[in-house]
């Protein structure tokens, strides 16, 4: 953790000023690139808070912590692996 | 010479899919409205010939809807909307109970004209919803009957995802504190069976395929509500200003057809809901269809597509000719997403829904399931999202 408070994370996505559902494609684009990676999404979309735990829901992620961005514009969302090492089988 | 008879009823196009914000007039409610706006244009409140014709007309139409909905005639006011309806029962009940609070216990998947009304004339204490849409009863339980609670608000069915609400057990739990339950039975009415032991009953008509214009405001016998317009004896004092007699006996005929087709209808709904509710998810990749798949409303269902908006969904729907619904957020004024899907915790993004109206023609909803696939996956290309 940080002095901002947010936990760890490999890479960052930073969707501030646009709407739903383009933040959630770019996190699932992410994902899709680097499938093991923890990932910050920053998104100031009414929708984010309810639709980032729902896609995680859909593609077997975790969301582990939600807070300010850490410059206090918008939200953002820490989005894990369920399983740290995701069998190819179950993918 | 006898001319060639008008056409009397606008056919609902094929691909209306959006009975739950209000559905066409039905014929028979047409040809009702017509004979009054003959016979009951006159004041029913005054005294010769045309004022009591109305009257006769007004009386009846009262009788029929209050048999309806379990209620008695004089207990029975009829609103310019059902919205009309819920603001003057919620301003009501707490104006009666000002020596008790004005905490207004609603579940968080009210009608937005049941939140608004608790905030502009109370305080909301929200109750919340679990996954399905359903109310929290041991919450509800709790706030209930904590201190200052002036009602409680719960709606018959969710509008938005269908989910019945057990009401008749948060009736129990509200009388156990001598609370007043208003019931939001909007979509219910001439729909499904409607739960009793409510305080206040509102209602909207052309949700049943009356015309619009017209709600219902029912406040049982002996019940604390307190008129919160200036005096006006019309409607019993419940609601100022000259009664639309001919849209309400319109109304009142509606409920009627509505009411003596409800058994085979809603049963031939359901199954095309149960149709709807199985085959989305096995011809659209990534969806998620919401709400309690049997103790549901017939006629309503709602879905959600990932990785695509509820507006170009509903454009690209219109231009197949369906209409539907959507609480996504960019289809609303104020860029929020559903209330009632974010209480669920449900996606908000690509969301339809779609609610029959009664006399949906089964080929319309083959119809609407054969374009869906397509629709989807075209909006998914335009966003680049395929194979994410």
């Amino acid at each position: 953790m940080d002095e901002t408070g947010i936990p760890a994370y490999d890479r960052v996505v930073d969707e501030r000023g646009s709407r739903c559902p383009k933040p959630i494609i770019s996190l699932a684009r992410m994902a899709s690139a680097d499938p093991a990676a923890r990932i910050l999404l920053l998104a100031d979309d009414a929708a984010a808070d309810t639709d980032v735990p729902a896609w995680c829901g859909f593609r077997s992620r975790m969301l582990s912590w939600v807070g300010p961005a850490p410059d206090g514009h918008g939200r953002a969302y820490l989005v894990v692996p369920l399983d740290p090492e995701p069998s190819p089988l179950l993918s | 010479m006898r001319q060639a008879s008008p056409k009397n009823s606008v056919e609902p196009p094929g691909g209306f899919l959006d009975a739950a914000s209000g559905q066409p007039l039905r014929p028979t409610a047409r040809a009702a409205l017509d004979a009054a706006l003959d016979h009951g244009w006159a004041d029913p409140a005054r005294r010769y010939h045309d004022a009591r014709r109305a009257r006769l007309l007004l009386d009846a139409a009262r009788e029929s809807v209050a048999a309806r909905i379990g209620a008695r005639p004089d207990e029975v006011s009829f609103t310019a909307s059902g919205t009309q309806a819920v603001h003057l029962g919620v301003a009501g009940l707490v104006r009666g109970r000002v020596r008790t609070g004005d905490r207004i216990a609603a579940t968080a998947v009210e009608h937005s004209s049941v939140l608004h009304a608790a905030r502009a004339y109370g305080v909301p204490v929200i109750v919340p919803v679990d996954g399905l849409g359903r109310l929290d009863l041991e919450a509800f339980a709790g706030q209930v009957g904590s201190p200052g609670v002036a009602l409680a608000a719960v709606q018959s069915a969710n509008h938005e995802v269908g989910t019945r609400q057990p009401v008749a057990a948060a009736v129990d739990l509200a009388a156990e504190h001598d609370v007043p339950l208003l019931l939001d039975a909007a979509q219910s009415v001439g729909r499904d069976d409607l739960p009793g032991g409510w305080s206040v009953l509102t209602a909207s008509a052309h949700k049943w395929g009356g015309p619009s214009g017209v709600g219902v405001l029912a406040v049982r016998t002996g019940v604390r509500w307190r008129s919160p317009s200036p005096d006006d004896p019309r409607e019993t004092g419940r609601v100022p200003g000259f009664v639309a007699v001919p849209l309400v006996v319109a109304a009142a005929a509606a409920l009627e057809e509505a009411e003596s087709e409800r058994a085979t209808e809603s049963a031939r709904l359901h199954a095309l809901v149960d149709r709807i509710r199985a085959r989305v998810p096995e011809v659209v990749p990534d969806v998620v269809v919401l709400g309690d798949p049997i103790d549901r409303l017939p006629h309503v269902v709602t879905f959600s597509c990932l990785y695509t908006d509820g507006e170009t969904l509903l454009d690209l729907l219109d231009a197949e000719g369906f209409a539907a619904s959507s609480g996504s957020s960019c289809v609303a004024d104020a860029l929020e997403p559903s209330h009632v899907l974010a209480a669920m915790g449900a996606l908000t993004q690509g969301n339809l829904r779609v609610s029959l109206p009664s006399g949906v023609r089964e080929q319309d909803v083959d119809r609407f399931l054969a374009v869906l696939p397509g629709v989807v996956a075209r909006v998914r290309a335009t966003l680049g999202a395929e194979g994410l």
